[in-house]
């Protein structure tokens, strides 16, 4: 089932959570509410869900497929929700947990028991908890506890699933394999579902199109790949990855700041650059284009590449640099080593210009 | 714990990380003995100049039994009175908003503030057949004061904030998204309360209701005014040990003394270890 929003805003008292919002989601579609902590995506997601209301406006409207559910009550709206913290009910099993969605039903609607408890283990068996029916939500890791809590959501076959941040309570590998799996249930059973997240790497990796959100609005709204690589505006490029600053003033096609220089195609000026780690090379010598000289403060050698923590006079921040293995040997790298940095690539969000013509230049180095 | 303190016992003591143990249990234990476990040497030393056919005798005699009916009754009902409205009223003051809020929640405490015998002398003569709530209910054939309705009513007054103020912090760290849950899943409002958030509650509220019982049985000061005393009819328990103290008949008074004092004693042993098995359930182990 489709999700439209039309202008869906919302006030606490005299602040503004949300301004007035637009959002179209296509049946079968897996989209990240993205954005930092007040941003207004839980909000978002809460009033989708029916759990807050819209402010009144004329054209407010929540749609999901052809039916409006504006007005209707969360009871009625058939959503399965997905809390942060789980939100299972202690004093009851797993199985009953799972079953309540269908036991509540009104007495003419409802399954008999028997189908109820084939329906429930069947949910429990697809989130891999059947052995675990009869056992306590407070028996049950964090893992486990969020899964049930996503069975017990699924148990009414809502039209649409929404999350609100599922993951952000559980550890790193827990998370990691969660939300794999949770791409897999998406993809088998085709619902619509709607996700909050404060974690890019989350949003990225799992979403079909993520929408990124800041201070109440919606910043850009893309697959994770445009995202990433056509962020419309420089708070998206921020948001979405560690990020290095490079400030100064431009004159004759050189980006001068303290000792350190760098051939850019840019008119005179101050300007400042946004490069992503993976962005800079370090080598023991200036090139004609670039002359910037760092030192090299922490090395973390863990992972796909090795992460180099760069300070020098000239930077107000630190510079992270991402480099290759090879590179890394090559170089002989340690702490304390003169080195220059060398962007490959960069990035510029002129704040003068609006930001939907703001677009990521690149230059060669 | 328990395991721990056998360890104790049998000689095997483990070193321990925080400090003042046997200090900070000694000095418990000696405060225990001299607040609680005397008194009630006393008493059972008084129990001590009567055969077992003299205590049944005066345990139950007539006049004491009708008490005991009275008491038991009376209290009952204002337990289970403050049990729905302590509810309510924790209710209130956990989930809404409203001003004069922090009012209301120091109010809940009066009865702990106000000595007995004032809230007995205030409530008799409110009830009385010409004070201000007797005056509106005696016509309607309602008589409040001097009847078991006053005794229940005092009852009540006293044993409020039992209820109140140990629903009040379990209703606090129930998290909202437990009943946001229940509506998402389709409950009504009546269900998601009723299978969701009473469940929770529902140690709380019969624990603050068995001490609200438990304190009701033992009221003496805020009843005798209003209760008007008559035998067989509205003589409460604690009023009949007094009137064997005024007699000085100690061996007597001590005796009903030890009947209530063991039905409170097994009721809040009772509750204790209902309760434990029931949070055990919630926060884990093997229930």
């Amino acid at each position: 089932m489709s999700i439209r929003l039309h202008d869906i805003g919302k006030h606490f008292g005299r602040t503004q959570a949300l301004e007035p919002i637009s959002l179209d989601i296509a049946e079968g579609e897996l989209v990240g509410l993205l954005g930092p902590s007040g941003s207004g995506k839980t909000t978002l997601l809460r009033i989708i869900a029916g759990l807050e209301s819209a402010d009144p406006a004329a054209g407010a409207r929540i749609l999901f497929g052809e039916r409006d559910v504006t007005q209707l009550h969360v009871r009625d709206r058939r959503i399965g929700f997905v809390f942060q913290h789980y939100a299972l009910f202690r004093h009851m099993t797993v199985f009953d947990n799972v079953a309540f969605g269908l036991t509540v039903m009104p007495r003419k609607s409802r399954p008999s028991s028997g189908e109820i408890r084939s329906r429930v283990h069947r949910l429990l068996e697809m989130v891999k908890l059947e052995h675990m029916a009869q056992r306590y939500p407070s028996q049950l890791s964090g893992g486990q506890q969020q899964r049930v809590s996503l069975a017990r959501a699924l148990a009414l076959r809502p039209d649409v699933l929404l999350l609100d941040e599922p993951f952000g309570a559980l550890d790193a590998k827990v998370r990691q394999e969660l939300r794999r799996w949770l791409r897999h249930l998406h993809d088998e059973l085709n619902f619509t579902s709607l996700f909050v997240t404060h974690d890019q790497e989350e949003a990225l990796e799992l979403s079909d199109r993520v929408v990124v959100m800041s201070n109440g609005r919606i910043e850009q709204i893309d697959t994770p790949d445009e995202l990433y690589r056509r962020p419309v505006n420089r708070f998206v490029f921020e948001f979405l990855g560690d990020v290095n600053h490079l400030e100064g003033s431009v004159r004759n096609g050189v980006l001068t700041c303290g000792d350190a220089r760098l051939a850019v195609d840019l008119a005179d000026g101050s300007e400042e650059l946004l490069l992503r780690p993976h962005e800079v090379e370090l080598a023991e010598a200036p090139t004609n284009e670039a002359h910037l000289p760092v030192t090299v403060t922490a090395i973390s050698p863990v992972g796909a590449e090795v992460r180099v923590e760069l300070e020098a006079d000239w930077l107000g921040e630190p510079w992270l640099a991402a480099i290759s293995h090879a590179s890394y040997e090559r170089l002989g790298l340690s702490r304390g080593a003169r080195l220059y940095a060398l962007p490959h690539r960069w990035h510029r969000f002129p704040t003068e210009c609006s930001e939907r013509k703001a677009r990521a230049s690149e230059a060669v180095s | 714990m328990s395991t721990r303190s056998f360890a104790i016992g049998l000689g095997s003591t483990p070193k321990r990380v925080l400090p003042g143990f046997g200090l900070s249990l000694g000095i418990s234990l000696t405060f225990v003995s001299l607040m609680l476990l005397l008194p009630m040497t006393g008493l059972f030393g008084q129990l001590a100049g009567l055969s077992l056919a003299e205590y049944w005798a005066i345990i139950t005699h007539e006049r004491v039994v009708a008490s005991y009916v009275v008491t038991i009754g009376a209290a009952a009902v204002a337990a289970i009175v403050n049990g729905a409205f302590g509810l309510l009223l924790a209710w209130v003051l956990v989930r809404y908003e409203f001003p004069g809020k922090r009012l209301l929640d120091a109010l809940m405490d009066l009865p702990f503030a106000l000595p007995t015998a004032v809230a007995g002398i205030t409530l008799a003569t409110l009830y009385s057949s010409n004070g201000w709530m007797g005056q509106l209910l005696e016509p309607l054939g309602l008589q409040v004061a001097y009847t078991w309705v006053g005794i229940a009513l005092a009852m009540a007054f006293t044993s409020i904030p039992f209820v109140v103020r140990t629903v009040q912090p379990v209703l606090e760290d129930m998290p909202h998204e437990m009943d946001e849950a229940a509506l998402t899943l389709g409950a009504s409002d009546f269900t998601g309360f009723r299978r969701v958030i009473l469940p929770h509650l529902w140690p709380a509220l019969v624990t603050g209701t068995g001490l609200a019982f438990v304190r009701s049985l033992g009221e003496f000061g805020a009843i005798i005014f209003i209760a008007g005393n008559m035998p067989y009819e509205t003589e409460i328990t604690a009023l009949m040990i007094f009137v064997r103290l005024q007699e000085y008949d100690y061996a007597g008074a001590s005796a009903i003394a030890s009947v209530v004092l063991f039905v409170s004693l097994a009721l809040l042993l009772a509750i204790n270890i209902w309760q434990g098995r029931f949070v055990k359930r919630l926060h884990g182990g093997h229930g």
